[in-house]
C-alpha cells in the first residue's frame, strides 16, 4: 500500500518544512519514500504544491491524479485548486486562511466564496480548521504548517505518534522547538 | 544536511554532492541556476570541499578544467541553459581529457518551471562525445556521481551527469558511504595533451574516437545499464525520471533501464529489443533514445505517442499509450465548477525592483529585461519588460534595437538587469554599446545578492560560497572603465530622483548606466530602519495609483472599492505613500 499526500500552499507559508518533517517521519516509521516540489520561480508569493508518497516501494515521486488520499491545503484556494488529484473519498485539511492572488487584490478575479461548502459537496471529507489563529494564538504564525502538520499526523496510523515530536527536535534548531512541539500538539488536538 | 545513521533523505542535488564528496572530489565551481543551485551549495557544505561562485558558467568550466588539470577531482554543475554558456571549453576538454577526475553536471528542466527554454541536453553530450549518466532517483545520483568519477579518471575524459527538474528537486532515500582518499596529482606540463593546437587536436580526436567504442562496450556491461525482465509482450527502454514514471504505468513489463546512456550500448539495445514484442521508448522531451533505436533498424513506439513538449508524468504516460495499458485510469475527484484564480509568483512586498517598474511605465519605456527576480517586471500591472532572451542580452538587445530604429526608438529605450546577471554576461555588452556608438540607457538593479536563486553570493556582495569576506566589485568604477561618461547611482525608492535621473539619462546624447541600489528585503541580516504606513481610508478616492505598482499587501476591497492595505503582508517599504495622491496613505516621519 502506498499512502500519498499533497501538501499545496501559497510561497513563503512554509510547506516545505511541513513535507520535510512529513517525509522524514515517514522514513523513521521504515517506509520507502519519495517527495517532490518545484523551487525557483514560484518561490514567494506563487502556488506552491510538494507531493509526498510512501510505501514498500516507491517509483514515480509525483502523485497521479485520483490517487492522492489526503490533500493538506494552507490556503483555501489552494486546496481548491488541487482537488482533481484526490481519490474519490479522499480527505482535504483546509487551513481557514485566504491569501489573495494579485489579480483578485487588483479587482481582475474573483476569490471564490464558501470554498469549505464547495469541497464538502465533492464527495471528499473536509476538515477545516483555523490553523492560521491558532499560530498566531500561540504568539508566530509562522509555526502554521506545525499546527496544520499535527492535524494531518493524527490522520496517518502508519506513523506511530510518538515519531513526530521527536522528529521534530532531531530537525528543528533548539530555540525553535518549544513553539513548534506546542504547535503540533496544538494540531494534533485540533484534528 | 539531514542524516539518520548510515541513511539520509536527499534530493538529487545534494545526493550528487555527497557522491562528490564520498569520491574525494575537493575542488567545486558553479554559476547559481536553478534547478541545478543547490548542487554547490551542499558542496560547500563540506569541510574537504573547496567550493566557490563563479561569475558565469564558463568561468565555472573554465576553472573546474583547471583544477583537474592541476590534479583536484573537480565538479562544476550548472542549469541546462548554463552549459551553452559553458559551451565553448566544454568541447574542447573532451578533446585534451582530464588529469584528475571532472563531473560536469547539467540539470535540464523539462516542462519550464523556472527556465526560458526546454532544450534536452543529452544532446550535448552526444555532440561533444562525453560519456553521460542519467540516474532516476537520489541514490542513483550519488552512486553514478562517484562512478562519473571512476570512468572520467579510466578513461582520460570529463564525464557528464544529467538530471532533470524532477531529479534534482525530488527527495528520495540514500545510503551513505565514505569518503575515498583520491590519489595525490599535480599538473605535468603535457603540450601535446592539453594545448589544442591543431595538429595536436588532430591527433586528440582521434584518440576521443577509439574512448567512444570501448566506453560503448562498457555501456552494454554497465550495472546502470540492466535489462529488467517481466512480460515479454512490452520491453520499454527508459532512462532518469521517465523510467519511474512508466514504472507506474507499467508496473509487469520488460524494461531496458539505461543509467549511462551515452555513448549508446548498442548491442544490449539490439538484445533487449529482440527479446520483447512491441517496444517502447519513453522519454522526456526529444526523441534521443528513440532516433539511436530507429538507427539501428529497430521499430519502435515513442514520439509518435508521446508529447515532445513539457514533463512526462505517470498520467500523460498512462492516456498517450492507453490502449497498451492494463490498467484503467485512476477515477478522479472533478474539478471546481467555480473559476479559480491563477497565482503567478510576483516582486515581493518591500521589493527594490518595484519602483523601477513603476517608473520605466510611467515614461513609457521600452525595456530590453534580462533573466532574475525583476524578470517579473513583465508582469501586470507593470508590463514593463519587453525583451527576455538570455543571460546579460537586455544591453545588446537594446543595442540591436536602436541600430535598427535608430531616433525612432531614442530617448525611449532602456536596458534593465540586475548585478549579478551583469558580471555574468552583461559587461560585455556594455563595452559593445560604448564602442559601437549605442546611446540606450542601462539600469543595473543592484540588490546585493543573486536573489533569483535563492540568494547566493555574488562579487558584489562581499562574500565567498564559503562566508568568507573578499573584494567587493566597484560597478560604478567599473562602468565608468568601460568608457561611460554618465553613472548615476540612486535608490529605487527615492521615485522622485528616480524619475529625474532616468528622464536626464534618455536625453543624453551618450549611453549611461543608472545604478539603483538597495538590498533584496529578504536578505538575512537586512535590517531597513522601518516608518509605519497606514491608511486613512475616508480619504482614497480610488485613484489606483497604487494599485499600479503591483504589490501584493495592496488588496482592492470587494465592498467599497477602496484600497486596504494587508497589514499581514506590508513591510512598511513606504513606496505606496510615495504615489497616493489624495495622501490617503502615510508613512509616519519617526521610525517605529
Amino acid at each position: 500500500m502506498t499512502t500519498n499526500i499533497l501538501l499545496c500552499g501559497v510561497g513563503g507559508q512554509g510547506t516545505l518544512l511541513a513535507s520535510n518533517l512529513l517525509a522524514e517521519c515517514a522514513m523513521e516509521a521504515g517506509f520507502d519514500v519519495k517527495k517532490s516540489e518545484i523551487h525557483g520561480m514560484a518561490q514567494r508569493g506563487g502556488s506552491v504544491v510538494s507531493h509526498v508518497r510512501f510505501g514498500e516501494r516507491i517509483c514515480s515521486p509525483i502523485i497521479r491524479k485520483g490517487e492522492c488520499d489526503i490533500l493538506l491545503a494552507f490556503e483555501e484556494l489552494e486546496a481548491l485548486r488541487w482537488t482533481e488529484y484526490l481519490k474519490p473519498g479522499g480527505l482535504v485539511i483546509t487551513n481557514a486562511q485566504n491569501i489573495l492572488p494579485m489579480s483578485v487584490s487588483a479587482g481582475n478575479a474573483v476569490y471564490p466564496k464558501n470554498i469549505t461548502q464547495i469541497l464538502a459537496g465533492m464527495s471528499v471529507q473536509t476538515i477545516a480548521v483555523d490553523a492560521i489563529g491558532k499560530a498566531r494564538e500561540l504568539g508566530n504564525q509562522k509555526c502554521l504548517n506545525v499546527v496544520l502538520l499535527g492535524v494531518l499526523a493524527r490522520r496517518i496510523k502508519e506513523v506511530k505518534p510518538e515519531i513526530w515530536p521527536e522528529m521534530i527536535k532531531k530537525m528543528l534548531p533548539p530555540k525553535l522547538q518549544e513553539l513548534n512541539l506546542k504547535a503540533f500538539t496544538t494540531g494534533w488536538n485540533l484534528a | 544536511m539531514k542524516h539518520s545513521g548510515n541513511r539520509a533523505f536527499l534530493s538529487g542535488n545534494a545526493a550528487i554532492a555527497r557522491g562528490a564528496w564520498e569520491a574525494g572530489v575537493r575542488f567545486a565551481a558553479a554559476y547559481p541556476g536553478t534547478p541545478s543551485t543547490e548542487i554547490l551549495e551542499f558542496c560547500g557544505t563540506y569541510a574537504e570541499i573547496d567550493a566557490q561562485w563563479a561569475v558565469n558558467e564558463k568561468t565555472a568550466m573554465e576553472t573546474v578544467i583547471g583544477a583537474c588539470y592541476g590534479g583536484a577531482r573537480s565538479i562544476c554543475a550548472q542549469k541546462h541553459v548554463g552549459l551553452n554558456v559553458a559551451a565553448d571549453p566544454f568541447f574542447t576538454v573532451a578533446y585534451t581529457g582530464v588529469n584528475a577526475a571532472l563531473v560536469i553536471v547539467s540539470a535540464d528542466d523539462p516542462g519550464m518551471h523556472s527556465s526560458q527554454n526546454e532544450q534536452d541536453n543529452r544532446f550535448y553530450s552526444m555532440m561533444a562525445k562525453i560519456p553521460m549518466f542519467e540516474p532516476s532517483n537520489s541514490q542513483e545520483a550519488k552512486d553514478m556521481t562517484i562512478a562519473a568519477v571512476k570512468l572520467s579518471e579510466e578513461f582520460d575524459t570529463p564525464v557528464m551527469v544529467r538530471t532533470t527538474t524532477r531529479i534534482s528537486h525530488s527527495e528520495g532515500i540514500v545510503s551513505l558511504g565514505e569518503r575515498e582518499k583520491a590519489p595525490e596529482r599535480e599538473f605535468v606540463k603535457d603540450m601535446a595533451k592539453y594545448c589544442v593546437l591543431p595538429h595536436n587536436a588532430r591527433r586528440l580526436h582521434g584518440k576521443v574516437e577509439e574512448r567512444q567504442k570501448k566506453i560503448a562496450e562498457l555501456g552494454c556491461k554497465s550495472p546502470f545499464n540492466r535489462i529488467e525482465e517481466g512480460d515479454k509482450s512490452i520491453g520499454i527502454i527508459a532512462s532518469g525520471i521517465s523510467y519511474c514514471h512508466a514504472r507506474e504505468v507499467f508496473p509487469n513489463a520488460s524494461y531496458l533501464k539505461l543509467g549511462l546512456t551515452y555513448p549508446f550500448p548498442a548491442e544490449l539495445i539490439k538484445k533487449f529489443a529482440a527479446s520483447v514484442e512491441k517496444l517502447i521508448v519513453i522519454e522526456e522531451n526529444d526523441p534521443f533514445l528513440e532516433t539511436e533505436v530507429r538507427a539501428l533498424g529497430i521499430s519502435c513506439i515513442g514520439k509518435d505517442r508521446l508529447p515532445i513538449c513539457g514533463e512526462l508524468n505517470p498520467d500523460i504516460i498512462h492516456e498517450s499509450l492507453k490502449e497498451l495499458v492494463n490498467l484503467p485510469m485512476p477515477a478522479t475527484t472533478p474539478k471546481a465548477t467555480v473559476d479559480i484564480p491563477v497565482r503567478p509568483p510576483v516582486l515581493c512586498p518591500g521589493c527594490p525592483h518595484r519602483g523601477v517598474f513603476y517608473t520605466l511605465r510611467k515614461l513609457n519605456c521600452t525595456v530590453t529585461g534580462d533573466i532574475g527576480c525583476y524578470s517579473l517586471g513583465a508582469f501586470a500591472p507593470h508590463n514593463a519588460m519587453h525583451t527576455i532572451v538570455c543571460m546579460g542580452a537586455s544591453i545588446t538587445n537594446a543595442l540591436g534595437i536602436e541600430k535598427a530604429m535608430k531616433e525612432k526608438i531614442h530617448g525611449k529605450l532602456v536596458a534593465v538587469l540586475g548585478e549579478s546577471t551583469f558580471m555574468h554576461s552583461g559587461i560585455t555588452g556594455l563595452i559593445d554599446t560604448v564602442y559601437n556608438k549605442g546611446r540606450h540607457v542601462t539600469m543595473i538593479l543592484d540588490n546585493s545578492i543573486t536573489a533569483m536563486t535563492g540568494h547566493q553570493e555574488n562579487p558584489a556582495s562581499g562574500k565567498t560560497l564559503k562566508g568568507e569576506p573578499t573584494k567587493v566589485l566597484d560597478f560604478a568604477a567599473m562602468c565608468r572603465a568601460c568608457g561611460i561618461s554618465n553613472v548615476h547611482t540612486v535608490d529605487p525608492f527615492d521615485l522622485k530622483l528616480l524619475e529625474s535621473t532616468l528622464k536626464e539619462a534618455l536625453n543624453d546624447s551618450e549611453p549611461s548606466v543608472i545604478i539603483t541600489r538597495r538590498p533584496c528585503f529578504l536578505l538575512k541580516n537586512y535590517k531597513p530602519r522601518v516608518r509605519l504606513v497606514s491608511i486613512n481610508r475616508a480619504k482614497c478616492v480610488k485613484c489606483g495609483m497604487c494599485w499600479k505598482l503591483g504589490c501584493p499587501a495592496i488588496e482592492v476591497s470587494p465592498e467599497d472599492g477602496k484600497t486596504v492595505i494587508n497589514s499581514a503582508l506590508c513591510v512598511h517599504c513606504g513606496l505606496c505613500a510615495a504615489v497616493c495622491r489624495p495622501g490617503a496613505i502615510t508613512q509616519a516621519k519617526e521610525e517605529a
